[in-house]
């Protein structure tokens, strides 16, 4: 038997797709993605994906933000103070600023990367890929994928549960 | 529906009106996924039209007459310049604040229209994050020119040094170079962010092995899977939520510059707000120049509709309000405070031998832009275009009046000089608009420059792209 990555089936709509998602995951399939040339509201909650960028962002802000005061302090303060006109030597509202602009910088840079990083990116191949069809992803078509890992796939079964949504057409994809 | 073949380029006049007469159509009715697709995707896959090549050869020449002036600058030094003492920040420090300023415009667009729910940036925005990116850049080599020794420009990080010193953080010239890099920063990966799904549909749609591979290449191999878009919105919600604060603490860092120092004319608390009001100012100004010509010359009017430019007015006349007020309380301020100096420096700044251009600049800035309460104007594309060319040009005059002014009177009399700019100094801002415009150029032969997948969303859900 030739080894294959899912079951991909195509819709015209994103409320179709919406709704072919909901049925898929009270069906009990779990290992599934949805793919659509825009972000489709509440899909990737209806797949039962979840995320943590969020809290990666504050932890980066954070340390932006902390390794910027740090940086400042420890340079103006204790290894090269300067007394200029009997000023105090840690003058802490003058660090203000960088420190804020670190702060987005930590945290602009762990959103970028991570964001990238949990999607699994730059990946240059993917068996999906390999579908002619899907293509269309990018452009004006709909798909769901039930992938061959998943406890509950069946290569017949999951055919006839995927007909059952009335998709444009269901198409093998090989790994 | 969505393989029907209209042609994508002929403009739907039937333009939807609110009660005040204002347009509300983001997308002229009829526009499909395809229709979208094919007219913004496949302006990069295609050869460029006749004019894109008139445009960029002009620009590539400015640039060229760029790298003519800075060369002879490095070698000679800055004495090439018109610079004296006292007036030692010349026409360098005055183009760095503009672009500075023009660059925001894009992050407003992007990121707080994005906060606030306004889908009228869709169409708009990836040019102004692209005009932000290269604004930034021309405004970044300008304080590198004028540093007189630019190959130690290094020393204004903080790096281990073998001679055992630090930056001063305490002063605003360096939280110039934190802001200005950090902002270069988040726009470049804001902009980038975005970009990539439409790489992924110009890749997909790419008929040549080689434009496969390029955009292949670029867009990491993106999937538009719903895990991917997931992270992709909120990643770009959260760099939204970032680069707002952002954008407005850069350019008050850039008016500390000059609100830090004790100098009369500058120092001053209205600084922050007004320039960053001047900022969005000018740069939706910019974009204007940019958009109008390029909705023109790729038939966009279906994508980029009316409402896009009136909306764009409006803010450019409430911005102008603004800076029209900070005027006021400049002067104002400078009789209040009783102090000969601020009383001096503001009536030579206008009567004293620069007043013709504080008189310019009054025009430019504060009454050519009362146009824009008309909205026939704000509606029509080439008056349009000429006013937000007097603006672009006003605010260039506002940082020359900013910086010139306040130091060519220092305290004592003896320290009196006029500044007069030479033909270097002049090469050097029209060669950094050359800069700016090859890159602009480049960036919408070979990248999409309407995003796609949120153009697509407006075709999903009609009732967003007509609503007030």
């Amino acid at each position: 038997m030739n080894k294959r990555y899912g079951l991909l089936a195509e819709f015209s709509t994103p409320e179709e797709l919406m709704h072919a998602a909901e049925e898929a995951y009270d069906a009990g399939f779990r290992k599934m993605d949805g793919y659509a040339p825009f972000p489709v509201d509440g899909l990737a909650e209806a797949l039962g994906k979840k995320n943590r960028l969020p809290l990666l962002v504050l932890i980066g802000g954070i340390i932006g933000g902390v390794g910027a005061y740090f940086m400042q302090w420890y340079a103006n303060a204790v290894s090269y103070p300067l007394n200029i006109g009997g000023r105090p030597i840690h003058s802490w509202p003058s660090f203000i600023p960088i420190t804020f602009e670190l702060t987005v910088l930590g945290a602009g840079l762990t959103a970028f990367f991570a964001s990238f990083a949990l999607n699994g990116l730059p990946r240059p191949h993917h068996p999906l890929f390999g579908v002619p069809e899907f293509d269309r992803a990018s452009q004006d078509r709909f798909f769901l994928c039930i992938e061959a890992s998943d406890r509950k796939f069946h290569p017949k079964d999951t055919r006839t549960f995927l007909q059952s949504l009335n998709p444009l057409s269901i198409t093998e994809v090989p790994e | 529906m969505h393989t029907q073949n209209r042609s994508p380029n002929t403009v739907d006049r039937s333009q939807s009106f609110s009660p005040l007469g204002y347009p509300t159509n983001l997308l002229t009715p009829g526009q499909t996924y395809a229709t979208v697709n094919q007219t913004i995707a496949d302006i990069p896959l295609k050869r460029a039209p006749g004019p894109w090549w008139v445009g960029f050869i002009i620009s590539f020449l400015l640039l060229m007459m760029f790298l003519v002036a800075v060369t002879w600058l490095f070698w000679k030094g800055v004495g090439v310049w018109g610079i004296n003492i006292p007036v030692a920040w010349g026409f360098a420090i005055v183009n760095f604040v503009w672009w500075v300023g023009i660059a925001h415009a894009g992050t407003f667009i992007s990121a707080i229209l994005l906060l606030l729910f306004q889908p009228w940036r869709t169409a708009i925005n990836r040019f102004t994050e692209a005009m932000t990116l290269f604004a930034v850049c021309c405004a970044g080599l300008m304080p590198l020119f004028h540093l007189g020794r630019p190959w130690v420009f290094y020393w204004l990080f903080p790096y281990p040094d073998t001679m055992r010193l630090w930056p001063q953080f305490r002063s605003p010239l360096v939280w110039d170079v934190f802001a200005v890099g950090t902002y270069f920063t988040i726009s470049l990966l804001f902009w980038y962010l975005g970009l990539v799904p439409d790489l992924a549909t110009v890749r997909d749609r790419a008929k040549k092995l080689w434009q496969k591979k390029v955009y292949g290449f670029f867009a990491l191999g993106w999937r538009n899977s719903a895990s991917h878009w997931q992270r992709h919105q909120i990643a770009y919600l959260l760099l939204a939520g970032l680069a707002t604060p952002l954008v407005l603490s850069v350019h008050s860092v850039v008016s500390f510059d000059f609100a830090v120092a004790i100098v009369p004319g500058w120092h001053s608390t209205i600084f922050p707000p007004y320039f960053v009001a001047g900022a969005i100012y000018s740069g939706f100004a910019m974009s204007l120049n940019i958009v109008i010509p390029v909705r023109k010359i790729y038939h966009l009017e279906n994508l980029i509709t009316d409402r896009y430019l009136n909306n764009m007015a409006n803010i450019m006349l409430v911005t102008g309000m603004i800076v029209a007020y900070g005027y006021f309380i400049e002067a104002l301020m400078a009789w209040y405070s009783g102090d000969i100096f601020e009383i001096y420096m503001m009536t030579n700044r206008a009567f004293g031998p620069y007043g013709w251009v504080f008189w310019v600049l009054m025009l430019f800035n504060v009454l050519v832009p009362q146009a824009l309460w008309s909205g026939r104007i704000r509606r029509n594309p080439v008056l349009l275009f000429i006013v937000a060319l007097f603006i672009n040009a006003g605010m260039w005059i506002e940082r020359f009046v900013i910086v010139i002014t306040s130091l060519h009177r220092d305290f004592p009399p003896s320290m009196w000089a006029m500044f007069y700019p030479t033909k270097w100094d002049w090469m050097t801002l029209f060669g950094s608009v050359g800069l700016f415009l090859t890159l602009q150029f480049l960036f919408i032969r070979f990248v999409p420059m309407i995003s796609i997948s949120e153009t697509r969303e407006l075709v999903a859900e009609p009732q967003k792209a007509n609503t007030l």
